[in-house]
């Protein structure tokens, strides 16, 4: 062999050597995007749930200028304010009741579907990490969702804000009351604050305990993530006639009122105030971020062992 | 360095075996072909190289332990099965979008280069192709990675003729090279006769044969023995002997070529032959399908 050709060679060898230029950063960017092209119902649904809200509201802004009369002559200014901010309250609701469902079957589905297509095969023959597969698919319920969420109830509620400013002003009734009442841009921050800390926060170990079955189950995730639960809670009422789990459930559910002051109330009422303070000392929310690690490492794991299902 | 070397691999699934012990050194620039029946271990052997199964007992391939380090691995390994594993809902665009952003060598342009030559839309979906187009687009997708070993698990299962042929005409002619290691398993092993550099018989997790295909040829002879010679053919402890078209066809280990053409016409059996001569001729043959695999 000539000279020639062993440095060819070895300018081959050493091209060939080349560590790995890709950063992790970029590989978590580029698997979220692939979750995303996967699961458009993430962005579909919520868009598609607000648009129906939106021509419902439109049809019954005709009546607007009516029942804005109706509220002025109300002297209680809570009951004045329910009046004029129901309809975003519900549009609010509305939105972060479809994120959540959205969310809960995303999961289900996570770490289920690719095995039962196989297609984990393909997966894993990229280079990427059980641990970035699974945080990035973590992320969609903990991080895009409620931010999605916020961003189109924000657009919705701008506008049905603006929609009705201009049914009153075309009847003649001046907006200021509305604008007064709602106080939009508070609405909004409170309504990003409320999904960071309950959607994301204290419901992560939820999110985490889906992701864990879908890594899990070899048939029925939605069975095995709901079932054994309630199935402990009702053993534990007949065994000890106790329902320590249950409520222990159902605080992980209703809880993080911590976040706010005001118990009980809709986290848009003017009235609340923010105690994030409060919030990140309550023990509850640091045992919850525990548990989620702890399933989501479990998560990790199973996926490393678990091949596609029926092989 | 091997590209592949392993020393007393083995895998028990339950109260199954599925590999008892592969030695195995596999040097680069080679192409092997792992033959076996159904349930003889070859996917799981393929499994522990790609990192998808843990095992018992040492397995280096490209340096690297494939269970721990399955993801830099991968940087250099590149991996197609008979299973449709391209996810069905992907588009084209979508999966060299994906390909470009997490993997460090995935040449586009390559990749494009190679799917305009074939039906493979940009904007279609996987599940929208056929069988042959979805193998091609994984194809281009393998070549444009780069990679030092591509393993590759019954490929051409379901493909027509055409396909199979133009399949492993573009691996040997736009892949292979002596920087690259091929390692496949198939059931088509007459097409991939004059392909393969290295041979290995699985059978019940065992290595039943392992050589170069330079070995192969020099010590298995396939004879159309003389009636005549039949005695003396016998006498050299033939591995099998069969009935062709009412003539007697012996095959031989390690007699001389020169040797075994004086008893009748001599030449260099096909693998299937050999492989039916040395896997089914084994007590127990044949055995259940179905073995995890």
């Amino acid at each position: 062999m000539s000279t020639e050709s062993n440095l060819a060679a070895s300018a081959l060898d050493a091209e060939m050597s080349l560590p790995a230029q890709v950063s992790e950063m970029r590989r978590l960017y580029w698997t979220l995007r692939r979750e995303l092209w996967e699961s458009r119902s993430i962005y579909m649904a919520p868009v598609g749930v607000s648009a129906v809200f939106l021509i419902g509201f439109a049809i019954r802004a005709a009546s607007l200028p009516e029942r804005m009369r109706v509220a002025a002559t109300l002297l209680d200014p809570t009951r004045r304010h329910a009046g004029i901010a129901l309809p975003y309250d519900i549009a609010a609701g509305l939105l972060m009741l479809t994120g959540m469902v959205i969310a809960t079957f995303y999961c289900l589905d996570a770490l289920y579907g690719e095995r039962r297509d196989r297609s984990i095969l393909f997966w894993k023959s990229l280079p990427v990490s059980d641990l970035t597969t699974v945080l990035t698919k973590a992320a969609i319920p903990l991080v895009v969702m409620p931010l999605f969420i916020f961003a189109v109830t924000f657009v919705t509620q701008l506008i049905m804000l603006l929609l009705s400013s201009a049914v009153l002003a075309g009847s003649g009734q001046s907006p200021a009351m509305l604008w007064s009442h709602l106080s939009f841009f508070r609405m909004s921050l409170l309504l990003l604050y409320h999904l960071l800390t309950i959607h994301a926060l204290w419901h992560a170990p939820l999110y985490a305990w889906l992701l864990l079955v879908s890594a899990w189950a070899r048939r029925a995730p939605l069975l095995w993530a709901f079932l054994p639960p309630i199935a402990l809670c009702y053993l534990e009422k007949i065994a000890f006639n106790s329902t320590h789990l249950l409520s222990l459930l159902e605080y992980r559910l209703q809880g993080g009122m911590e976040a706010l002051t005001v118990e009980g109330t809709f986290p848009m009422d003017p009235m609340t105030h923010l105690t994030p303070v409060r919030f990140v000392s309550t023990p509850g929310l640091w045992i919850g971020l525990a548990i989620t690690a702890a399933f989501l490492g479990a998560a990790v794991r199973l996926r490393r062992y678990r091949g596609p299902i029926g092989y | 360095m091997a590209c592949i070397e392993a020393h007393g691999l083995r895998k028990v699934f339950g109260s199954i075996t599925a590999l008892d012990g592969i030695d195995l050194r596999l040097e680069t620039g080679r192409i092997l072909g792992i033959i076996g029946p159904n349930g003889a271990g070859k996917t799981t052997v393929l499994n522990a190289m790609l990192g998808l199964t843990s095992y018992e007992g040492e397995l280096r391939v490209l340096g690297r332990n494939p269970w721990t380090e399955r993801d830099r691995l991968m940087c250099d390994v590149c991996y197609m099965a008979d299973i449709a594993v391209l996810p069905r809902w992907i588009r084209t665009s979508q999966l060299l979008d994906y390909a470009a952003g997490v993997h460090p060598r995935f040449n586009r342009a390559k990749a494009e280069g190679f799917l305009a030559r074939t039906a493979v839309r940009r904007e279609g979906r996987v599940r929208e192709f056929s069988k042959g187009m979805v193998t091609q687009l994984h194809l281009a997708l393998v070549m444009a990675m780069d990679a030092k070993l591509l393993v590759l698990d019954e490929p051409t299962l379901g493909l027509d003729i055409l396909f199979r042929k133009q399949f492993y005409d573009t691996l040997l002619t736009d892949y292979f090279d002596q920087t690259r290691t091929i390692v496949v398993t198939t059931h088509q092993v007459e097409e991939l006769q004059h392909v393969l550099t290295d041979l290995m018989f699985l059978d019940r997790g065992r290595i039943v044969l392992a050589c170069s295909m330079e070995e192969f040829e020099s010590r298995f002879v396939e004879v159309t023995v003389r009636p005549e010679h039949l005695e003396a053919a016998r006498a050299l402890k033939p591995v099998q002997q069969r009935q062709v078209f009412g003539r007697d066809v012996i095959l031989f280990d390690g007699v001389a070529r020169d040797h075994a053409a004086t008893l009748g016409e001599a030449r260099t059996p096909g693998i299937a032959d050999v492989f039916v001569a040395l896997v089914g001729s084994r007590p127990g043959a044949p055995r259940n399908e179905g073995a995890p695999r």
